[in-house]
């Protein structure tokens, strides 16, 4: 049977075991990722079935985790490394930024760095501090790194797949409170490339553009605006490194207003720089200007605040309404 | 644990006087192995030997000969405005040849940005070595050629590839060793320590060759520790040595003996060759600032140099037809490193947008387009100018 309904923990398990089953180059290695099979149980029996030689538990030292890896790359390995919350990818920050970048670059092409970096991101669990943190933009400024991040199950799915067989370093967001949330999975499939967004929803009157965990609340938005007439377009990324221009573009010609929806803070986030592109190349079909919805420039609140600071469905629709009625 | 290790550990230097533990270092008076005096005398050591034919140790004058004409060379050629920036190795070239003529041509190295004398071992035309430091590549030669990886400036980084090589190395099941180069500012980096903690627990076929050339630009080696570095080891649960770092005999050595035990599968040994920075940091430092004349001059007596060329001139290892020949290896050497250096062109405007992806992006490419649009531009312009 190709088509199976399954949680995006599951498409993500399942995932990686063919990825470990179809290339003996490939790796897995974080903290907690084997016998426990990590801490949101994502690598959940891949130690048992493919051995500690591969499924690698490490020490807790982040920088370490990564830094190992390109030498594992530059050895001819496939790693995919876990990092176990948004919060703690910053002792890892420099190797990332500074190492795995770049190396293919400076290099002149000589060694590839194929290695996916798995980060579990954003709020909305009820978590404790540094764990619920949206970093994309950081990541994505960075050239040389690919970033993506899945809304669904059937990309969880066929995304890592993709990741894996890069041979670009991909930073891979994982929606972490969407981790349950089920949806079929069709692993026959040919899926449509790494890079590309797809639209989630039709419609002609605005276009929301979103990604990972905050698709979901995008197109229960349009699904209420509908209700009061609204046709809501919804655009779902899956790249924010690098961006699907040309996607973005055609839907805000069809609509000509735009919402950008992300739980990562607005300043400098990739909300701003859609709505510079958008301007730069479709500024005469505009009937208002870009909007964005995200997060504030604060830390990232207690538990208990933590819905005043997301993007929820209330702040999705006034930001649409802002637009419609402009 | 080694005999060095052991005995340090014996002989705890008052420690309790506080005063004197952070002013005046236990690395003062290291306890090394050494092979071959400042004089030039060889000398036994218990744990390390070694038998070199004459052609071995004429082998290893020249190649430290060679490397410090080259670096002279390069120096030079920043004064002439050639060069950006050059990172001077002199003084280290027995801890570099030492160390690099130890390796065998499958295993695999982790460079700083000083080690030009291993490049030289490796085979990595030392003009290849220029580019970066003239500005038209951040390295660019192929690592897989030679084994020789690029050279890593933000400091320590390495030791982490290198370490995640050896676990690889250890996958394989090869008996291959890999050698992380560093220096004693970066051994107070995380990414040193990290480096030693995974090494340590997944036992990596790694030798961590630490050149103590004491100055990390003007900070000497007592603000980055407190104790003798190779000591560091012990706590990571692998064996530390210390070596002389002018004596090229003891580097060969004790480097061999580090891989040898990579390759048994015994895991990773940590060597710190005590060496001295003759020159500035780089050709942007002034050490004039921070440094007395007197430890430089200290530090000229115990020149790697001059020491092995005494040994070969009083066993007869070597004749003066032999060195006058060297000298004039060294003067065609230098003359071909400085005409390669003037006629390296500049990179096509383009190769701003090569290699930023191996899979391509299209961002970039969308401002490749732009650019090449932008350039063409003025060759529309020159047109109608005519």
């Amino acid at each position: 049977m190709a088509v199976e309904k399954m949680s995006i923990a599951k498409a993500l398990n399942e995932s990686l075991r063919l990825a470990l089953d179809t290339d003996p180059k490939v790796l897995i290695m974080g903290e907690d990722v084997g016998k426990l099979g990590g801490v949101f149980r994502i690598t959940d029996g891949l130690q048992k079935d493919f051995g500690e030689d591969r499924v690698i538990d490490t020490p807790l030292a982040e920088s370490g985790i990564v830094g190992t890896a390109i030498g594992l790359a530059l050895r001819g390995y496939r790693p995919i490394v876990e990092i176990q919350f948004d919060g703690f990818v910053f002792p890892a920050y420099d190797q990332i930024v500074t190492q795995l970048a770049k190396m293919h670059a400076r290099a002149l092409g000589k060694v590839k760095l194929p290695v996916v970096v798995r980060i579990p991101y954003g709020g909305g669990i009820g978590a404790v501090e540094h764990h619920s943190e949206s970093p994309e933009a950081l990541f994505a400024h960075v050239a040389g790194l690919k970033v993506v991040s899945p809304s669904n199950a059937s990309d969880a799915y066929w995304m890592m797949q993709q990741a894996v067989q890069s041979d670009d370093p991909v930073i891979f967001f994982e929606p972490k409170r969407r981790y349950w949330d089920k949806g079929e999975v069709d692993t026959e499939s040919i899926p449509g490339p790494l890079h590309k967004a797809v639209t989630a929803r039709e419609g002609s009157d605005l276009t929301l553009v979103a990604y990972g965990p905050m698709v979901k609340v995008c197109l229960e938005a349009a699904a209420a605006a509908q209700e009061e007439g609204k046709s809501i377009e919804v655009l779902d990324l899956r790249s924010m490194a690098p961006i699907d221009f040309d996607a973005i573009q055609k839907s805000a010609e069809k609509t000509g207003r735009v919402v950008v929806v992300h739980e990562a803070p607005v300043f400098y986030g990739s909300g701003a720089e859609i709505a510079a592109r958008i301007t730069e190349r479709c500024f005469y079909h505009l009937e208002a200007p870009v909007l964005r919805v995200g997060g504030y420039s604060v830390p990232y609140p207690p538990a208990r605040l933590e819905d005043e600071y997301l993007p929820g469905l209330d702040r999705v629709l006034d930001a649409v309404d802002r637009s419609l009625a402009f | 644990m080694t005999v060095e290790s052991t005995a340090a550990a014996r002989k705890p230097r008052r420690a309790s006087k506080r005063t004197s533990a952070a002013k005046k270092p236990q690395s003062a008076e290291p306890q090394l192995v050494q092979l071959l005096t400042p004089e030039g005398e060889r000398v036994e050591h218990p744990d390390y030997s070694i038998d070199l034919s004459a052609e071995e140790l004429r082998g290893l004058y020249r190649d430290m000969v060679l490397t410090r004409r080259f670096d002279a060379e390069a120096t030079a050629l920043q004064r002439q405005g050639e060069l950006g920036l050059w990172a001077s190795l002199l003084g280290q070239e027995a801890a570099q040849i030492g160390s690099g003529r130890a390796l065998r041509d499958d295993d695999y190295v982790f460079p700083t940005y000083r080690e030009h004398g291993v490049a030289w071992c490796r085979g990595v035309d030392p003009t290849n070595l220029l580019g970066m430091f003239r500005g038209v590549n951040h390295g660019g030669w192929d690592p897989n050629s030679n084994n020789f990886h690029l050279y890593t400036i933000v400091i320590g980084s390495q030791t982490l590839h290198a370490t995640g090589y050896a676990m690889g190395v250890a996958k394989d099941g090869a008996d291959s060793a890999v050698i992380a180069y560093f220096g004693d500012g970066a051994s107070s980096q995380g990414d040193v320590a990290e480096s030693f903690t995974f090494s340590a627990v997944y036992n990596a076929p790694v030798v961590f060759f630490c050149q103590n050339n004491q100055w990390a630009i003007s900070e000497p080696t007592e603000r980055q520790t407190r104790v003798p570095l190779y000591q560091r080891a012990q706590g990571f649960g692998f064996p530390g040595v210390r070596v002389d770092g002018n004596d090229v005999l003891a580097c060969l050595a004790v480097t061999r003996s580090a891989l040898e035990r990579a390759r048994r599968g015994e895991g990773p040994t940590l060597v710190e060759a005590f060496t001295y920075r003759m020159g500035a940091h780089t050709t942007s430092d002034d050490p004039t600032k921070y440094r007395a004349d007197e430890e430089r001059a200290a530090w000229e007596a115990k020149d790697p140099i001059l020491r092995l060329r005494t040994y070969l001139e009083k066993a007869g290892h070597a004749d003066e037809a032999f060195f006058t020949a060297l000298d004039e290896e060294s003067e065609t050497l230098g003359k071909r490193v400085r005409e390669a250096v003037r006629a390296m062109p500049d990179p096509e405007p383009m190769a701003l947008f090569e290699h930023a992806y191996a899979d391509g992006n299209s961002l970039v490419d969308e401002e490749r387009a732009q650019f090449a649009a932008y350039q063409a531009s003025f060759a529309d312009s020159a047109e109608e100018g005519k």
